[in-house]
């Protein structure tokens, strides 16, 4: 929540025209830079063992006491079918509000480590490639050039809505 | 200034139901002939407070149609009527109509216009009817408008002048003259010598009065009552004219009634605008309906409970309570250096009997006596036994017994289902009664207790009983059972709850179209209960029905699997034992069964369906906790038996999705989340293996 109050433009490199620049939280996964909509983040927070769900796949890390609220567990790494690695202590958990069909949902994500907040305006967006066979880019909002970097933005609400897994179980 | 009315719509409809239920219950125990005049007192206020309701948010439709029941009702009450069976009946239907209506106005659908118009005209039939007779009887007391009284006396003039603050109670002076002229002819005449200029006008005070020249056929008592509601707030006055010709012939009389009701309207108007469009819409109606409607039911969205204010008033003391204790473990910061651990303890464990009691009180907010959903059934009883031509006695007893809010709604639809069934099926024809050595006159009872945490709801009947031949004729008929096959009589009763089993011989239209007991029992397993059926042919039947107080908490048995602790709800639990190897067989050497008292069971092996790692796959190095879930039995094998304690039930479905063999989530005491295990959907699980779901990677990247 404390996030999300930040309205105020941040200095920071390239683009911070304030104007209609978006906020984008950015995190680092296997060495890539990712970036979420900031007024989506809940909060972050240190890894802490999670319990498992049965039969879930394997980046379903499990759920999660947020304060009373029961919140599921998802390691980006291995959802994205990267090598899983030990947590250390530069590992957290980003807690996203995700918009999904059945309402508002609260999910967390494991990441490597956090890395800035950004100004992003629409000037910097390249739209995401045609990967074709290789990767699916649903949830790939646009692809982000930051001091020279690239930032992925992530469409979170697509990369939730579209996973099977969060979806009641088909088989009954 | 403007007041959105809209908000009051939800208030006034839960007021308003509760009002039919009033009535309909007051109806229910009228007695025929010898009308209790309390009762029909209490009858005619709700009635009369659902019809001011809808008068002032504007439901035309409704408060023109409770007028007319209203005036019924006030005859009966003045004792100008008869109560008649069949006057009871019909209005019955008008409650029932009523209830339609407002549903309708809540949620901005359509009624059955037909269907109320019907009833509407019965009602008017009846009071045209009634009036007849009673004219004959006493002429001079009839009440209702079209009342042909003699008209001998002179027109009644009344002198209004309502105080300045009259708005500020909410009452609307233009009401009050819309039913003066419902009564009869009248004139209203608008004095506006109080106003005052225009600079020191102030928009909530009301300097207007009025002289209203009315129809001298109408009773005193009736003008009166049309000002019982203000008679604090205005100067009343009431004679009758031909004491005051004068003042009648000065008074310049607007042209009509209709106009008469307009004018004093207009000239508020400017001044009280809120007020103005709140009668605006009431003479809009039918052109504004949509809308309006629409803001009513918005309304309708939330959900709202009406707590008894001796449990708010608990739960202030408990806070209380709280804070002192809070204070004095507080008070420990600042003794520096020694710590008097002896008085910490004290504190912790005052602040946990706190705690306990604070939920327990905050529960109990939430708990609803069980007449709400038993009101409702001697009116089913009356109307399906005069159906069915059965004489049927219904007894309540227990219908203080509190209970959840989501229970008491869930409970209700089996409810009524199990009462349709013990009269439709219980129940016997008075002759056949007779017949069989009992008293023509049947009785059911609906009877409600707590028991430990649960609460048990009984439904019983002195009827026929289940005819265990029949029911296992038709079993074997259906393939349910061997015809060889021998079962005890209890087992033979549980064939009711099968799916697709009915032994009404006819579909009829109360009950037995064969889905009935098995959704029943269905129901009641969803809401985490027990249902038992108890019945001796010729006797009666009993179905007792144990469901446990709150959906928000259960008494679990924590277990544990290698490093997961799970947690089994006790009323799941039939026993937990230490396997013995002698005792365990497999079949097709897959297949594990364990042989428990001449029975076999399956056991399900949870690190298996759960896919964890177990601290030992020896069965005897652990347990068996035999459960029962959809009338199967498993043993479910795990390392070891940890605590019980109750826990909180939380939905994994508000943030990921329902998942099987598993009820919902429960946060322990150290802060870490456990699931809880649903019995049912393990043993289905355990049969059918859910694959996990690792193949959904083509999605990732």
């Amino acid at each position: 929540m404390e996030a999300s109050a930040t309205q105020q433009p941040i200095e920071m490199g390239i683009g911070n025209e304030a104007g209609n620049a978006d906020q984008y939280l950015t995190f680092l996964l296997n060495g890539e830079e990712y970036g979420v909509d900031i007024l989506r983040v809940q909060e972050i927070k240190g890894w802490m063992p999670t319990t498992k769900i049965p039969n879930t796949p394997e980046y379903i890390r499990g759920v999660m006491n947020l304060r009373g609220a029961i919140v599921p567990i998802i390691d980006l790494r291995l959802r994205f079918n990267m090598p899983a690695i030990e947590y250390t202590a530069t590992t957290v958990v980003i807690v996203l509000k995700v918009e999904h069909e059945a309402g508002e949902r609260t999910i967390g994500f494991v990441v490597d480590a956090v890395s800035d907040v950004y100004n992003v305006t629409a000037e910097q967006f390249n739209p995401a490639p045609d990967f074709g066979e290789h990767a699916h880019t649903d949830f790939i909002r646009a692809l982000a050039t930051v001091d020279d970097k690239m930032v992925i933005l992530l469409d979170i609400d697509q990369l939730v809505g579209r996973d099977a897994a969060m979806h009641a179980a088909s088989q009954h | 200034m403007s007041i959105d009315i809209a908000q009051f719509h939800q208030v006034f409809f839960e007021e308003s139901f509760e009002g039919l239920e009033v009535m309909e219950s007051g109806l229910i125990d009228l007695e025929i002939g010898r009308p209790d005049s309390e009762a029909i007192n209490a009858i005619f206020r709700a009635a009369h407070s659902i019809k001011g309701g809808s008068g002032t948010f504007g439901f035309t439709a409704i408060s023109d149609f409770t007028h007319v029941l209203e005036t019924l009702l006030d005859e009966m009450r003045n004792g100008t009527r008869d109560v008649t069976r069949e006057a009871v009946d019909v209005l019955l239907l008008a409650v029932d109509s009523l209830r339609e209506m407002l549903s309708a106005a809540r949620d901005g659908s359509d009624f059955d216009a037909a269907a109320v118009a019907e009833v509407h005209d019965r009602l008017e039939e009846l009071l045209k009817l009634g009036h007849g007779e009673s004219t004959a009887v006493d002429a001079a007391d009839a009440t209702a408008p079209a009342a042909a009284a003699p008209a001998s006396t002179g027109a009644w003039l009344i002198r209004f002048v309502p105080h300045p603050h009259l708005f500020t109670t909410g009452n609307d002076p233009v009401r009050i003259l819309r039913e003066l002229c419902a009564l009869g002819e009248a004139q209203v005449q608008a004095d506006c010598s109080r106003l005052p200029d225009y600079a020191e006008f102030d928009a909530e005070t009301c300097y207007l009065a009025w002289t209203i020249n009315l129809d001298g056929n109408v009773e005193e008592s009736a003008v009166r009552e049309v000002f019982e509601w203000i008679e604090d707030d205005a100067d009343i006055s009431l004679i009758r004219e031909h004491d005051e010709e004068d003042v009648a012939v000065t008074a310049a009389p607007v042209a009509d009634a209709t106009t008469a009701q307009d004018a004093p309207a207009l000239q508020v108007a400017p001044p009280v605008d809120d007020r103005r469009s709140g009668d605006d819409r009431r003479e809009g109606e039918d052109r504004r309906g949509g809308d309006r409607r629409a803001a009513g039911g918005s309304a309708s969205g939330t959900s709202s409970i009406r707590v008894d204010i001796g449990k708010i008033d608990t739960l202030i003391n408990l806070v209380g309570e709280l804070v002192i204790t809070q204070s004095m473990l507080g008070n420990f910061d600042e003794d520096s250096g020694q710590i008097d651990y002896d008085k910490l303890r004290e504190g912790l464990a005052q602040l946990e009997r706190n705690t306990r009691e604070l939920q327990e009180s905050v529960m109990r907010i939430r708990m609803l006596p069980i007449s709400f959903s038993f009101n409702r059934f001697p009116r089913l009883v009356r109307d399906l036994s005069s159906k069915l031509g059965k004489q049927v006695e219904l007894k309540i007893v227990g219908e203080q017994t509190e209970l959840d809010k989501t229970v008491l709604e869930k409970i209700a639809d089996p409810l009524v289902h199990l009462v349709r069934n013990s009269l439709d099926h219980g129940i016997e024809p008075p002759a056949d009664r007779i017949a069989a050595g009992k008293s023509a006159h049947g009785t059911v009872t609906l009877a409600a207790r707590h028991e430990g945490g649960n609460i048990v709801i009984e439904i019983g009947d002195d009827g026929a009983g289940l005819n265990p031949e029949k029911l296992l004729a038709k079993a074997r008929e259906r393939g349910l059972v061997g015809a060889e096959e021998i079962l005890p009589e209890d087992k033979i009763h549980e064939l009711i709850f099968h799916p697709g089993f009915s032994t009404a011989k006819e579909v009829s239209d109360v009950s037995g179209r064969g889905v009935g007991m098995d959704v029943v029992k269905r129901n009641i397993k969803e809401l985490g209960g027990v249902i038992e059926l108890d019945s001796k042919f010729g006797h009666g039947s009993t179905i007792r029905i144990r469901l446990p107080l709150t959906l928000a908490i259960l008494d679990g048995q924590l277990v544990r699997v290698g490093g997961q602790t799970y947690i089994v709800p006790l009323v799941s639990i039939v026993e937990s034992l230490q396997a013995q190897s002698d005792r365990v067989k497999s079949v097709a050497a897959s297949a594990e069964l364990y042989r428990l008292r001449g029975e076999y069971i399956p056991i399900v092996r949870l690190y298996e369906v759960f896919g964890v790692e177990p601290q030992s796959r020896v069965l005897e190095q652990g347990l068996l906790v035999v459960v029962e879930g959809e009338g199967q039995r498993a043993g479910i094998f795990v390392d070891e038996l940890l605590g019980q304690q109750q826990v909180v039930i939380k939905s994994l479905e508000t943030n990921y999705r329902r998942v099987e063999g598993i009820s919902g989530a429960t946060i322990l005491g150290d802060g870490t989340v456990a699931m809880i295990l649903d019995a049912g959907g393990l043993i289905a699980l355990h049969r059918h293996p859910a694959s996990p779901k690792a193949a959904h990677t083509n999605q990732a990247a």
